[in-house]
């Protein structure tokens, strides 16, 4: 008889935690209806990332270095007197996850807004979500053109430059360097791939002898390589992810097929290709010396830049804020994500709301100043992101700068330099900007 | 198995004569837990926040699914590692019908009809070739499932929408729903809820028909091939027919989950239906314990409660982001290990036994 008791309560409290917890969210307090997230000494923030499963190398340190980034602020008081919260949650780079997570920040968690959410098909799953319930959906962590489509998603805006433009700066230094060189483009099978061969062709059209996609997922890419063997490609262009430059470098080595290679920016982190490398190659290459030669693009300060002011702030924010392990790349992106919000918080004045953040960034986003190389195309138009790359080397572990840093936009817009020196860090570590009205 | 035989409700052996006078057929006594189920399903969406409102409608299609697998393996004895790949037809098929923004679209119910179909259809192909064969070839051939059919949306990315999927709409409440609803509660209906409603809807729908096929003549049958395919045999049961057709009933349930996934993440992108899936689907199954409706839905509860309230747990013990989310798969195993040392029969297999034992 006892035993049945016990089972009784056990299966109804069992019930009761799964289906009672959490409760009705508070209503709005007396008087003026308080903005979602904010509160006079507090500002919410969510962001979903891989922390588990195959994209997790890498990427999941970015939201480590936006954390970092964010206790620096709230250490020097926070913005306008508010301490920022950031919460990240692991979606494992599965859209259904995603869906799941983000319905958790912007419904349990109550979140302000959502910043940087990373990738082009996790994102794209809760795009909707949180244009139709007007979440602010700040630079989002990848480099598609989805995230420009202000008429539709208003609230969206992108970050780091586009595949396109970045695509574009790469065809034109190939164009004007390499003019009698047969062009190979090797490219992941998605917008990726796709929206860089728009870009790559507008100069590069006669001297492209073969285009060649893999289908993420597929590491055998033989195939592909001896087809660019084939056609007598003497310069590869690479737009692929991280796994494909080490699966692209191995094949190659295999079939003696020594081009000049070409990788977009975020296929060519040398520390994640080099352990990348060693691991796919079972210890038979240890480290990115493959790399060697190898052209890149630009356009955050990175730790292989120990000199840059703006590596010496994030190196200094990482030491006092930073969990364990070393400032990283990812980390430095994080950290220079976490700086463009705190600026557009700023913007926003002492009493923001989700539509006047969105706002704040429309009308002074293109004005921000920070470790990017070239500014934001924000306006209440276009919500597309950084809008330029510099064209560099990787030698010995670090990289060496071939071209000043170059600007344009979508479409056939003019590549032109980008006028003036990038801007020192202020003397604290944290913008000033002002708001927006 | 001494404790599927004794969950089982009585047989209808004793024949029509008894249906004639008795009301309380098994179809009736399953429909009126169903109805009661259904009420509190409503007291529950009404009286939850949005986000659990959210997180319910998400244990449904796994439960839609994992109460189709239990019948497959639990029941009829046959495993399978690509149920995941069938949810994917299941949601493919509704994305296409439904298309991204959903205007002069078939009505729902239709389309998620036609899903079940489709997936069944999948299903008859896939059980033939299953029913020839056994343990570790059967899970060997539906785990090729599993690894092929998301390349497949990847492969055709013009109609299929490659790595980034298929934006699917998301229903608009109808309006006579919100009436109704409005009428009982004063509570409006916003999105996350009706797609709740419509999930659970579903579910206790799929259940009903489970439950019935179960007690029935099929389910018989399907227990007689798991228990002994020879006996089986000499009884004049044809084992092939009967494996294939615990298949399609079983494919057609994941089919009808896919097509709830479909409309409650608003996507399908291959991503989503990785062989974790799958194997989330057959732990949910096992967890829950192996052969049982209940159990299906307890495993579903677990894999959709468990993950969010670790990492809650682990991040008011002070653990960061990355460790508390990196808690969640590591308990998870360990909660998968210890029921299969402690209690390989699953949750409702402890609790039939402390049940009957007082």
């Amino acid at each position: 008889m006892k035993a049945r008791a016990l089972c009784a309560t056990l299966a109804a409290a069992l019930l009761l935690s799964a289906c009672g917890a959490g409760g009705r969210p508070a209503e709005g307090g007396a008087g003026a209806e308080a903005e979602v997230g904010i509160t006079p000494t507090s500002v919410k923030v969510g962001a979903h990332f891989p922390l588990t499963g195959v994209a997790a190398p890498g990427y999941s340190e970015i939201p480590t270095g936006t954390k970092a980034y964010f206790d620096f602020v709230n250490a020097a008081g926070g913005v306008h007197g508010r301490q920022i919260e950031y919460v990240f949650r692991d979606d494992a780079y599965n859209p259904t996850q995603t869906s799941q997570i983000v319905n958790e920040l912007v419904l349990q968690d109550q979140v302000f807004a959502i910043m940087g959410g990373l990738g082009t098909p996790t994102h794209s799953a809760v795009l909707d979500q949180l244009n139709s319930e007007g979440v602010p959906d700040l630079f989002v962590s990848s480099g598609s053109l989805l995230w420009d489509h202000p008429a539709d998603n208003p609230m969206t805006f992108g970050w780091q430059p586009d595949y396109e433009i970045e695509a574009k700066i790469i065809g034109q230094y190939v164009a004007q360097n390499f003019p009698d060189s047969r062009v190979g483009l090797f490219l992941q099978d998605d917008d990726l791939g796709r929206d860089a061969e728009i870009g790559a062709r507008r100069y590069l059209e006669s001297q492209i002898v073969a285009a060649e996609r893999y289908t993420p997922g597929n590491t055998d890419v033989a195939p592909q390589i001896a087809a660019l063997q084939a056609a007598g490609a003497d310069l590869v262009i690479g737009f692929n992810v991280p796994s494909y430059t080490a699966l692209s470098q191995l094949q190659s080595l295999r079939l003696n097929y020594q081009p000049q290679w070409i990788y977009s920016n975020i296929g060519s982190d040398p520390t994640l290709v080099g352990s990348l490398l060693a691991r796919f190659s079972e210890g038979a290459v240890t480290d990115a010396g493959l790399l060697e030669g190898v052209l890149t693009t630009e356009y955050l300060p990175g730790v292989d830049t120990p000199e840059s002011p703006w590596t010496q702030l994030f190196q200094r924010v990482w030491d006092a804020h930073g969990g364990e392990g070393e400032l990283t790349n990812y980390r430095v992106y994080g950290m220079a994500e976490a700086y463009t919000f705190v600026q557009a918080l700023q913007a926003a004045g002492p009493n923001p709301t989700r539509e006047g953040i969105v706002e704040a960034v429309e009308r002074s986003g293109a004005t921000f100043e920070g470790p990017w190389v070239a500014p934001f195309r924000y306006s209440a138009d276009r919500h597309a992101g950084i809008s330029g790359v510099q064209v560099t080397r990787i030698t010995g572990g670090t990289t060496e700068n071939l071209t000043p840093v170059l600007v344009t936009d979508n479409g056939d817009a003019p590549i032109t330099e980008a006028p003036g020196e990038p801007p020192a860090p202020p003397a604290d570590g944290i913008p000033d900007v002002q708001p927006a009205s | 198995m001494a404790q599927q035989t004794l969950q089982e409700p009585p047989a209808a052996t004793t024949g029509r004569r008894r249906l004639r006078w008795r009301p309380r057929s098994t179809f009736g006594r399953h429909a009126l837990t169903v109805v009661v189920a259904m009420v509190a399903v409503m007291l529950v969406l009404e009286f939850t926040s949005p986000f659990r409102n959210s997180q319910l409608a998400t244990m449904s299609y796994y439960a839609i699914a994992a109460a189709g697998l239990t019948v497959l393996t639990g029941v009829n004895g046959q495993i399978s590692l690509g149920h995941g790949a069938l949810m994917a037809v299941g949601a493919y098929t509704t994305g296409l019908l439904l298309g991204p923004d959903g205007d002069g679209a078939l009505p729902l119910p239709l389309i998620m009809l036609v899903a079940a179909t489709v997936t069944a259809l999948v299903g008859t192909v896939v059980g033939a070739a299953a029913a020839r064969l056994h343990g570790p070839y059967l899970a060997g051939a539906t785990l090729a499932l599993a690894v092929a059919v998301p390349g497949l949306a990847i492969y055709f990315d013009h109609t299929l929408g490659g790595e980034q999927g298929l934006r699917i709409a998301s229903p608009e409440v109808p309006g006579w729903f919100d009436a109704t609803i409005y009428f009982l509660f004063a509570h409006e209906t916003p999105s996350a809820k009706y797609l709740a409603y419509l999930g659970w809807g579903t579910l206790l729908l799929v259940l009903l028909l489970l439950a019935n096929l179960m007690a029935g003549r099929v389910g018989r049958v399907w227990r007689a091939v798991r228990d002994d395919e020879v006996a089986a045999e000499l009884a004049g049961i044809r084992l092939g027919r009967v494996r294939v057709l615990a298949f399609v009933v079983s494919a057609a349930c994941a089919g009808l989950a896919g097509a709830v996934l479909g409309v409650v993440v608003r996507l399908a992108a291959p991503s989503g239906f990785t062989i974790v899936l799958s194997l989330g689907l057959l732990t949910a199954v096992v967890v829950g314990g192996l052969g049982s409706l209940v159990g299906a839905l307890l495993g579903s509860a677990l894999l959709v409660f468990l993950p969010p309230a670790v990492t809650n747990l682990g991040t008011a013990a002070g653990l960061d982001g990355t460790q508390a989310a990196q808690l969640a798969p590591f308990v998870y195993g360990v909660v998968l290990v210890l029921v299969m040392l402690l209690a390989p029969t699953g949750a409702v297999g402890v609790f039939t036994k402390v049940w009957r034992k007082r």
